[in-house]
């Protein structure tokens, strides 16, 4: 068998490289460690697929190339299985993610697979061109993949709200019932009881986008909800279920493009508050990039 | 349509009507307390029309 040490390695470097793009963080997904578990697994099996194209291609055997590849595919799985997790958890949270969300981390978890798949690629194929050094080839393999995979992470990462847009503290007014936050009109709190709470414990963010393309981006409705569900995840929201008025609120300025961010925050920490909103990643699905486009150059 | 009026609070008998069940107060502090008794029954919003009318609104 002398392609062992080439599959030993390659999957194992396809493994590794999915252990590390699988991080803990204030999100907690995948949760831990029944959620770990699925998708290590999932992550060594893409490991294992691209370890054995590498042979299987060396030895002429198409027919089993084709399958490994057909294989690949089903990890399109993965994206529906993530998607319908979390939306069906999504009624047990008390802000919701919201679909673009959803989406994006669906996706996210489906390229990683692929990611995974092509460091074990790489590292068998390192592993294979370096045949003549012996056990030394391990190491070669080992070595190309953790390359690949710090360049291929990197790559993967998106903007953060913090690298589109200017974040800054907000006062809060009232006008009657309406709690207004530099001109834009949040809601309407109807309680006076409610509206002591606000002026005691909220706090209020105006999100300045740099430009057109953030200003497109930012005005995306999952974009918004993301904000709104991260921002809570991160600093804890003063709610209990069913009392709608403390529910965090984004809003869009239309003249300026501008997002108004409304919580009451568990606690009262405005620096806290605007380091976690500017750490709400990018949703990809919101992208938008008008200034690539004539007529969006005209306007600029 | 994703949000409903599941009551209606009001001082004044003139100023509300229709189909959404009314409730009438006697006071300001009155109508205050029935609004937040209705609201966290239904776990909804109360909103102030600054006419002395609060809608209860499931968002």
């Amino acid at each position: 068998m002398k392609y062992l040490p080439t599959l030993v390695i390659a999957t194992l470097v396809g493994f590794l490289a999915r252990l590390y793009m699988l991080r803990r963080d204030y999100r907690q997904y995948p949760s831990y460690p029944q959620g770990w578990a699925i998708h290590l697994f999932l992550g060594f099996i893409g490991g294992a697929i691209g370890a054995i194209i590498v042979p299987a291609i060396l030895e002429g055997d198409f027919s089993a190339v084709s399958f490994l590849l057909l294989a690949a595919s089903q990890f399109r799985e993965v994206r529906n299985v993530e998607r319908e997790t979390l939306s069906s958890m999504e009624a047990t949270e008390m802000v919701k993610r919201g679909t673009a969300y959803i989406e994006g981390i669906a996706r996210v978890f489906e390229a990683r697979n692929y990611l995974a798949i092509w460091v074990a690629l790489s590292a068998a194929v390192a592993s294979e061109l370096l045949a003549d050094i012996g056990w030394w080839r391990m190491a070669a393999g080992v070595l190309v993949g953790a390359v690949l995979a710090a360049v291929l992470v990197r790559l993967m990462q998106g903007d953060l709200i913090g690298d589109i847009a200017s974040v800054e503290l907000s006062e809060i007014k009232f006008e009657g019932a309406l709690v207004v936050i530099e001109g834009t009109v949040m809601m309407n709190v109807g309680l006076p009881e409610s509206r002591r709470v606000y002026e005691e414990r909220a706090l209020a963010a105006s999100v300045r986008p740099k430009g057109p393309n953030a200003k497109a981006t930012l005005a995306n409705l999952g974009q918004m909800q993301a904000i709104a569900h991260d921002v809570s995840s991160m600093i804890g929201v003063y709610m209990d279920v069913g009392e709608q008025e403390f529910i965090p609120m984004v809003r869009r300025d239309p003249a300026t493009g501008s997002l108004r961010v409304l919580m009451v925050p568990s606690e009262r920490d405005e620096d806290a508050f605007l380091a976690a909103i500017r750490r709400v990643p990018v949703l990809e699905g919101a992208v938008r990039k008008p200034l690539t486009s004539y007529a969006g150059k005209m306007i600029d | 349509m994703d949000k409903i009026i599941l009551a209606v609070v009001a001082l004044d008998q003139t100023r509300v009507g229709g189909g959404a069940p009314i409730f009438y107060a006697r006071d300001q502090e009155e109508l205050e307390e029935l609004a937040v008794l209705i609201s966290r029954i239904f776990g909804a919003a109360v909103h102030d029309l600054h006419n002395d009318v609060y809608i209860i609104v499931k968002h």
